[in-house]
């Protein structure tokens, strides 16, 4: 398989980058010469084989269900670009 | 006085425990050594008081006979480690001068354990890449020189562009390149698809990826985080193994940690392997595999058998899918952990004329050329229609890959050996920068562990024609990493260490 231009515009959408239309031609090559290399597993019969989904077989630990971090405002907003009396300010998102 | 940093980190704790030498004076030593080759770029941030001040309380420590494990033992650190009130960028410009509130499990049991922090470490941005070069703080350069440069030819590339000088390997190029030069006494590290083992192999240093699971990853930044692990990166097996087990156990604040006891892996430097079954995989013996790495192959089989082990055949018929299948799960991986990259919480933030808007600017501004490209390949196979065609054929490889190595360890075989990477060290600027799949073959060797979860350990065994050092991988069953520290104390008897010549950086 291999992407088109087009396609390239909706993946970078989707994935919240811009990219800018001489940058589209470059992407395309490089995502296509990728999507060549990883072709090669087509040839794998892969028929009866469960995905993996946990590298260490493991029970998944579990805790009860009560609140054991919080109360720090001031250290969770310390980093961010824009904050206001412990608020994360964002441009306007509901009209 | 000798030059401290020529001391390893066992011979280093021996002589603080018997007071012949200060933690404070290691530690000094150190950070001069540290301002005489900043221009290979190792460290991003230096950390000089915070170090002296952590020396000065393991001298007393050390008086007071209460000293830790790793107590005044000076480590740089990856900068993929969030270090408490100290900057942490992973290397990219996205992450700005964030400023973590917080210490990553791996670090805070290092300084548990008595170790002193002199500094940040460079890697490839967001530990993507094998060769140093994609780090927003630019490359790191080996301090193993080119063969045959003479030293105003060094010295002009160094104060230059830095192209043709030598890359440390990726993406711990900043921990391989520093425990090389000796600007540290070890290095944490992580390893995704081999970015402990491929640094160590191209520097001639020692390192390990540990099981899945051995090493919490809280407080690391995430890339893939199926495959992420955490290790160190030393100059001889035994300093691994004593890092090791500081910075291996299990952590409530990582559900995949797992819960057992850790052993003492520096008891199992110098253990016989008499009796153990090494397997050696003929699908390693890929096509363009250089003659002098099969040559260094065939050398530590030897090397082997003449300490008692017996060597056997195997099979790993899946090896050739791991690294194309790498590169699904771990691309959709990112995808998903760098999507918290937004611009809102912390790190750079371009304004835009409504919120999705700063986002894609953020993003844009904010990741590198080889992160965006990931990041859009896991996007696009993990989109609507695609996911079941690339991701779960994937997974169901990796499957099938782990099995590959169920069915040898069944069959009673301890460990598996077979090179580390399929060339020494290249040139800054002389790869990859056509075609990204280049770059990727460098994992060719390693990415199979991760996709399995296994342990792997890589460490110098020779040097090339050209005088470049040359690594062996052993891969072994899961949580057996003590066998591997027997098993490479073997080779490391055998092969000798490896230092660059001379320090031609300063």
């Amino acid at each position: 398989m291999s992407v088109d231009q087009a396609t390239v515009r909706r993946i970078a959408h989707l994935a919240r980058i811009a990219v800018t239309e001489d940058e589209v031609p470059h992407l395309q090559g490089e995502l296509n010469a990728i999507l060549d290399f990883v072709a090669q597993l087509d040839e794998v019969d892969v028929a009866g084989v469960e995905p993996m989904t946990s590298v260490t077989p493991m029970a998944m630990k579990k805790r009860v269900d009560e609140v054991t971090d919080g109360f720090y405002a001031d250290r969770v907003t310390a980093n961010a670009p824009a904050s206001d009396d412990h608020f994360f300010i964002v441009p306007k998102v509901v009209e | 006085m000798t030059d401290l940093t020529q001391l390893t980190l066992a011979e280093a704790r021996d002589a603080l425990r018997s007071k012949s030498i200060s933690a404070s004076e290691l530690t000094k030593a150190h950070l001069a050594a540290m301002e005489q080759a900043r221009a290979l770029n190792a460290y991003v941030l230096e950390t000089p008081d915070q170090a002296l001040a952590m020396a000065a309380a393991s001298d007393e420590k050390l008086a007071k006979g209460e000293a830790g494990p790793l107590e005044g033992i000076p480590l740089g650190i990856k900068d993929l480690y969030a270090t408490q009130g100290v900057r942490t960028t992973a290397c990219s410009n996205i992450l700005g001068d964030f400023t973590p509130q917080y210490e990553s499990t791996v670090t805070s049991q290092l300084w548990r354990d008595g170790a002193v922090m002199l500094g940040k470490l460079n890697n490839d941005e967001f530990a993507m890449g094998s060769s140093n070069e994609s780090s927003s703080f630019g490359p790191v350069v080996s301090p193993w020189a080119p063969p045959e440069w003479s030293q105003d030819k060094l010295a002009s590339a160094l104060k230059g562009d830095k192209k043709g000088l030598l890359v440390p390997g990726g993406s711990s190029g900043g921990s391989s390149a520093a425990v090389a030069a000796h600007l540290c006494l070890g290095a944490t590290a992580t390893d995704t698809g081999g970015s402990i083992r491929q640094p160590a192999a191209f520097t001639g240093t020692v390192g390990i990826k540990p099981t899945y699971g051995r090493c919490s990853r809280w407080g690391i930044v995430a890339f893939a985080s199926s495959l992420d692990q955490a290790g160190p990166i030393a100059r001889t097996v035994r300093d691994s193994a004593i890092m090791l087990r500081s910075m291996a156990g299990h952590d409530a604040k990582d559900t995949t940690s797992v819960d057992r006891a850790v052993p003492d892996y520096e008891a199992a430097v110098g253990r016989s392997i008499k009796g153990m079954k090494i397997g050696i995989p003929k699908e390693y013996r890929v096509d363009g595999l250089s003659a002098e790495i099969d040559q260094l192959w065939l050398k530590g089989v030897q090397w082997l058998r003449d300490a008692g082990a017996e060597i056997v055949d195997v099979s790993l018929p899946h090896t050739k899918y791991a690294l194309p299948a790498y590169y699904i799960v771990a691309p959709a991986e990112a995808s998903s952990n760098l999507a918290r990259y937004d611009g809102v919480r912390y790190g750079l933030r371009v304004p835009g004329k409504d919120i999705a808007d700063m986002y894609e600017k953020t993003r844009a501004a904010g990741f590198g050329s080889e992160v965006r490209r990931r990041i859009m390949i896991g996007t696009y196979v993990l989109s609507a229609g695609y996911y079941d065609a690339y991701y779960v054929r994937a997974q169901k490889i990796r499957t099938l890959i782990r099995q590959d190595f169920e069915n040898v360890y069944h069959a009673g075989v301890d460990a598996i050996l077979t090179p580390a990477t399929p060339s020494p060290a290249f040139g800054i600027g002389e790869m990859g920068a056509s075609d990204p799949v280049e770059m990727y073959l460098n994992d060719i060797f390693t990415v199979t562990v991760n996709m399995a979860g296994l342990p792997g350990l890589a460490l110098p065994a020779g040097l090339s024609a050209g005088g470049l050092p040359l690594g062996l991988q052993l891969i072994g069953r899961p949580f057996d990493e003590e066998s591997l520290f027997s098993i490479a104390e073997v080779i490391e008897q055998a092969a000798g260490h490896f230092k660059p010549q001379q320090v031609w950086w300063s």
